[in-house]
């Protein structure tokens, strides 16, 4: 079986400044991996290459076989890639419902000149679809509501279930529980993770919660410096000395018996 | 050799004539954001100011030097006056709303403006040609300069020093500059952006009348004089990039130089290269030649 | 309702409609792009140039059949569109305005030196005749081109309100909230800025040949920045949130630009000034928020 995802010797340099090198991922189809790292290590600039929001500077990245290197974020989309925000980019003027409606639509018609020219955007198929997603991801109680007013936690559910439209196979979320009140990120996990279980997805998710990553992770990569520094099962890399040493940090016995 | 010469020198006299225009208005822009469609009634309110002064001392028949320096003063003043009773009247209600809609404000006040200049002025033609004849001519070679051309190059030329030297070395000018780059930022550390937007646009103002009094002598001092101005102005700051006062000096240059080539050379694409040049600008460097443009986040 | 009207109604009222749903047409396009959070200063370009197709064709092949004018003046204008929109596809906000505004001076600037087409005083046209029918006095003429006006301005409303229910015309209010998300979800920002562009030109063209038709003349002034000012004025007032919002909108400000010049001949620019701004200030929707909420109101009237 091929992987879904292989990234080859991926590089990243802006002028003098090396935001990613010598990155060797490949991941199989179906499996959820937490990307764990420091701030400015080179997670997000891992993720703007596969989604084709920056162009690698060198090195090569493979979706389900096809080099999808360099190509444009829209054309990656249609391939069958998406990605959430770290800060949930959604459009404001519109409910929550609209929003939903406007991503299925755009996944739906037909590409071209014409395509989007003729096509209604409120036809029954796409609002039947942005319906299912207000319920699978729990957000009916703000369906009409403004964007703009939806409280944060809601507002991350929102540009996930926005990604999902056009059901894409390998889905990138960039921090999903940032932002969120300890109390909630389990919570909004569960719900994420449920939802997109059922799409049968392959997840690939930055986080810095390590309990989160703990929890919902089959792999966990750790990024340090631009570069992968571990790479295994989470109970494993979470071990790993220099993970501790340079992301993680050591866990505390008291710590651990309180979550047993 | 004699053209390319004549081209130079008409070139740096419109040149002059461009930037001391277009400074004021790149200056409201880079500090307040504010692209000032009613910049062109500044312009029109100095030139009249400047003609009705040249002919209350002409009939004083006061001596020409001071005539001038009294000329520009009451240009100026109209300036400041009109400016303050404008921000504070009108434009303060309009920060915050979206950078077009400002701009369609201003617009909205240069053309009540230009009934004001009919309701106070009348719909007639001023001359203020004194001061122009007075200056008399330079002969260099078989070219005939005008003395007061001459002096336009050097005002605006001393204008720009000046204001490059206030900017950089002077404590408001710093605080100017702080403001240009970072609004909040600015505020944040305690400056008072309020006063600063106030102060900007009365200089601003002062500027634009400054441009109408010294070209007064120049023109026929009429209505649509401010209508005409306002687009070339919009040219150059938009070349030179909005906000850089730098740019505003190289962008006059840049459309005075070819403008001037254009008239001597080719005269039926007088006005499309101005214009030319601007979308050649814009489409190479869509923020100007001295401003770079911000990538966004995500 | 409206073709009655103008047979009743007295010629200067014919006339003055004429060109006010012309000049409408401009700012339905200008309501198109503004949706997506853009302004042109500059659709005075694609208004002349309607203009001019029309003139010129008249004058060198002599064709007079106002359908067939219309058309070409469109056709004219659209395909400007389509070249100068590859070029203002890329750029945004005020530069969008500003590069539209140059290009629009760049053809004023281009007419203004030319002898030939009577530089800054233009030329006329001749009386159009509608597909064999030569109206034979001046009150038939003007109500012919009204009611082809009126044709017109209903085949483009229809067609306006269609793309704004299409995918494409949807996706305007985000692209304005956030284009790079509009990328992410699979859609050609730029095509579809390109798209409007086009659609715009389009409008303001067909606008412009109805209105030479009507004037029954053409000037470099058709091009002048303070025409394009004149259009966007019509945009705020109307606003962006309906079709009708547009030609009621261009009524009311050719009516007040009559009326003002009429009755106060030294105010009507301090009259124009004052309503934009009251407008700007306290209802920055435009007349279409109105329109919509009456809308809105009456649909939820229990019956």
């Amino acid at each position: 079986m091929t992987d879904i995802l292989v990234a080859e010797n991926l590089e990243k340099t802006f002028g003098s400044l090396v935001a990613a090198r010598d990155i060797n991922v490949r991941v199989p189809a179906g499996q959820t991996v937490g990307v764990i790292g420091a701030n400015g290590a080179g997670k997000t600039t891992f993720i703007n290459m596969i989604t084709g929001h920056l162009r690698p500077t060198r090195g090569r990245i493979l979706f389900e076989g096809t080099d999808i290197t360099g190509q444009p974020s829209r054309a990656i989309t249609r391939l069958g890639i998406a990605r959430s925000f770290q800060v949930a980019q959604i459009f404001p003027s519109l409910t929550a419902f609209e929003n939903l409606c406007v991503a299925c639509a755009v996944a739906h018609a037909p590409q071209g000149l014409f395509g989007p020219l003729l096509t209604p955007v409120q036809s029954p198929a796409v609002i039947a679809e942005a319906q299912a997603a207000i319920e699978l991801f729990q957000i009916a109680r703000y369906r009409d509501v403004p964007a703009s007013v939806i409280p944060q936690g809601v507002r991350k559910l929102l540009d996930i279930a926005m990604a999902i439209a056009g059901s894409p196979r390998l889905l990138l979320l960039d921090e999903p529980t940032s932002g969120i009140s300890i109390e909630e990120k389990f919570d909004l996990m569960t719900v994420v993770m449920s939802a997109l279980k059922t799409r049968n997805i392959t997840v690939l998710f930055v986080e810095h919660d390590m309990e989160i990553v703990e929890r919902f992770s089959d792999r966990v990569l750790a990024f340090y410096d631009g570069t992968v520094i571990a790479d295994g099962t989470p109970a494993n890399t979470l071990a790993d000395a220099r993970v501790q040493e340079l992301i993680s940090g050591t866990k505390l016995k008291h710590k651990a018996a309180a979550h047993a | 050799m004699l053209t390319a010469f004549a081209i130079l020198t008409d070139g740096l006299v419109y040149a002059a004539y461009l930037f001391m225009v277009a400074i004021g208005l790149t200056l409201i822009f880079g500090v307040m954001r504010i692209l000032n469609v009613a910049h062109g009634s500044f312009y029109a309110f100095g030139a009249y100011g400047a003609a009705t002064a040249v002919g209350i001392y002409t009939t004083l028949g006061l001596p020409d030097a001071m005539g001038f320096l009294l000329m520009v003063a009451a240009a100026m003043a109209v300036g400041v006056v009109l400016g303050l009773i404008l921000e504070r009247g009108l434009l303060r209600f309009a920060y915050g709303k979206d950078e077009v809609i400002v701009v369609l404000v201003t617009y909205a006040v240069f053309l009540m403006l230009e009934d004001v200049i009919v309701l106070i002025w009348g719909p007639g033609s001023y001359g203020a040609y004194q001061p122009m004849i007075a200056a008399g001519n330079t002969e260099v070679g078989d070219l005939v300069l005008s003395n007061y051309d001459i002096g336009l190059v050097l005002i605006a030329a001393a204008l720009a020093a000046l204001a490059t030297w206030s900017l950089h070395f002077t404590r408001y000018g710093r605080i100017l500059t702080a403001v240009i780059f970072d609004r909040e930022i600015a505020a944040a550390f305690g400056i008072n952006v309020t006063v600063v937007y106030t102060v900007t646009f009365i200089i601003g103002a002062a500027l634009g009348a400054l441009g109408g009094a010294v070209m007064a002598p120049k023109i026929a001092v009429t209505l649509g004089i401010g209508v005409e101005v306002i687009v070339l102005a919009f040219a150059v700051v938009a070349i030179g990039g909005m906000g850089s006062i730098e740019g505003a000096l190289v962008g006059a240059l840049i459309v005075g130089l070819c403008r001037a080539a254009a008239v001597h050379l080719v005269p039926q694409i007088e006005l499309f290269v101005i214009y030319g040049v601007m979308a050649l600008v814009l489409i190479l460097r869509p923020h100007g030649l001295f401003v770079r443009a911000q990538p966004r986040k995500i | 309702m409206a073709a009655v009207a103008g047979a009743l109604a007295p010629d200067w009222i014919v006339s003055l409609a004429t060109i006010a749903f012309a000049n409408a047409l401009a700012v339905l396009g200008l309501v198109v792009m503004w949706r997506a959070g853009l302004i042109s200063f500059g659709q005075a370009l694609y208004y002349c140039v309607g203009a001019y197709a029309v003139a010129l064709t008249g004058r060198w092949a002599g064709i007079t059949d106002a359908f067939i004018l219309v058309l070409l003046g469109g056709v004219a204008s659209w395909l400007i569109a389509a070249i100068v929109g590859f070029l203002l596809a890329r750029y945004r906000e005020i530069f969008f305005a500003m590069l539209s505004l140059a290009l629009s001076m760049i053809l004023y600037g281009g007419l203004v030196k030319t002898e030939s087409l009577g530089s800054t005083d233009g030329f006329s046209i001749s009386t159009p005749t509608f597909a064999g029918y030569a109206p034979h006095s001046a009150a038939m003429l003007q109500l012919s081109l009204y009611w082809l006006t009126l044709l017109v301005c209903f085949l483009a409303a229809l067609g306006v309100g269609a793309y704004f229910r299409s995918v494409a015309g949807s996706l305007a209010a985000p692209i304005r909230d956030n284009e790079i998300r509009v990328e992410f979800l699979g859609a050609s920002v730029t095509r579809l800025i390109h798209v409007k562009v086009m659609i715009a030109g389009l409008l303001a063209g067909i606008g412009g040949a109805l209105a030479a038709l009507a004037i029954g003349h053409v000037d470099p002034n058709m091009a002048y920045w303070t025409t394009s000012g004149g259009f966007v004025f019509v945009t705020v007032l109307a606003g962006s949130s309906s079709v009708a919002a547009a030609f009621i909108g261009s009524l009311l400000f050719e009516s007040l630009r009559s009326a003002a010049f009429d009755l106060m001949p030294g105010l009507w620019q301090i009259t124009l000034g004052s309503v934009l701004l009251v407008t700007i200030m306290f209802l920055p929707e435009g007349l279409g928020s109105i329109l919509v909420r009456l809308r809105r109101r009456s649909s939820a009237k229990p019956s």
